[in-house]
């Protein structure tokens, strides 16, 4: 295959000022990528949104069988994992930061961390949903369900609604780390310095997007039943 | 106006926003052990609101950024309240079975 001939028309390439050829300059980019992302987060919301309008209809109905159900998870690990994320989200504002100055070793040793935090995440994770299956708490396929006292039912739904939601976050996250190790990877070659950083602060968004969405799951579905 | 202006917060500023939102899971896991009924709900989700609030406007940059992204980032919350709103307006006014 023969190289590309290099393109001349506008809207093709880099121009002379580093951005995508349909920019005018790399300030043009960049807003243009903060309005994509933060368009994508309220589509985000509203895909998220659908689940908790369930969970608000349904604790609605049934709140003394969600109470008893959410006091069946983890209070320790949930509130150690809301943390990880805390901590995580602070590590991307200073991968974001970073970037911002053109420091890409920097950005990329940020970045690592928070993909650090987020594999702590995924694992404590892991530990919750298998002590769950091990109490007969999954109402997955046809694994059994086994909830004591009269609400069986609900609680069933509720833990529907618990696997459901915090499966979603967590493949949101595992997305994310994905995304982060990427850019990390990339930032460390120095592909964002000289203010072409835009990717960067779009994938920062999206991290503590994900951050945000725990911080209601964490309370509705470990906290109420204490 | 720039759509969102390079500045932001400074390690410092990071460092302790960070320790706020750690504080305020703190004080929400205190609340969770008292039995207040409804109070108990309400405080969770101010708290959860007040969280929000933070790791938009510091960690997002929301508090740096021009208008039209507030608008953007508030516009999937105004369907949000429609779409939580107008599901409840149904069930909490009709008599079951559902």
């Amino acid at each position: 295959m023969r190289p590309a001939a290099k393109p001349e028309a506008p809207g093709l390439g880099r121009s002379e000022t580093g951005a995508a050829g349909q920019f005018a300059d790399l300030e043009h980019e960049r807003s243009a990528s903060l309005l994509g992302m933060w368009t994508f987060l309220a589509t985000e919301v509203l895909f998220f949104g659908g689940m908790f309008t369930g969970y608000i209809v349904y604790r609605t109905f049934y709140a003394e069988a969600f109470r008893e159900a959410g006091g069946h998870l983890d209070l320790f690990w949930g509130g150690v994992n809301t943390a990880v994320l805390l901590v995580s989200s602070a590590a991307v504002a200073m991968a974001v930061r970073a970037a911002g100055q053109g420091r890409g070793k920097s950005t990329a040793g940020w970045f690592f961390s928070a993909a650090a935090l987020g594999a702590v995440f995924i694992a404590i994770k892991a530990h919750e949903y298998t002590r769950d299956y091990r109490e007969h708490l999954m109402p997955l396929r046809d694994l059994p369900f086994r909830f004591p006292g009269p609400h069986a039912d609900q609680a069933r739904l509720f833990f529907n609604l618990y696997f459901v939601m915090t499966g979603v976050h967590a493949l949101h996250l595992l997305i994310g780390m994905g995304l982060v190790l990427v850019l990390a990877a990339l930032s460390w070659r120095g592909r964002f310095s000289g203010g072409r950083d835009a990717p960067v602060e779009a994938v920062g968004l999206y991290w503590h997007f994900v951050d945000a969405v725990w911080v209601f799951l964490y309370p509705l579905f470990y906290l109420m039943g204490r | 106006m720039a759509v969102n202006s390079k500045e932001g917060l400074s390690p410092a500023g990071i460092a302790l926003i960070g320790i706020v939102l750690l504080a305020l899971l703190a004080l929400t896991i205190a609340i969770a052990r008292f039995h207040w009924g409804a109070w108990n709900l309400i405080l969770a989700m101010a708290i959860a609101t007040v969280k929000l609030i933070l790791i938009a406007l510091y960690f997002m940059r929301l508090r740096y950024s021009g208008r039209t992204l507030w608008v953007f980032a508030a516009a999937g919350f105004f369907w949000l309240l429609i779409l939580v709103g107008l599901s409840l307006s149904d069930y909490l006014t009709r008599r079951g079975p559902y």
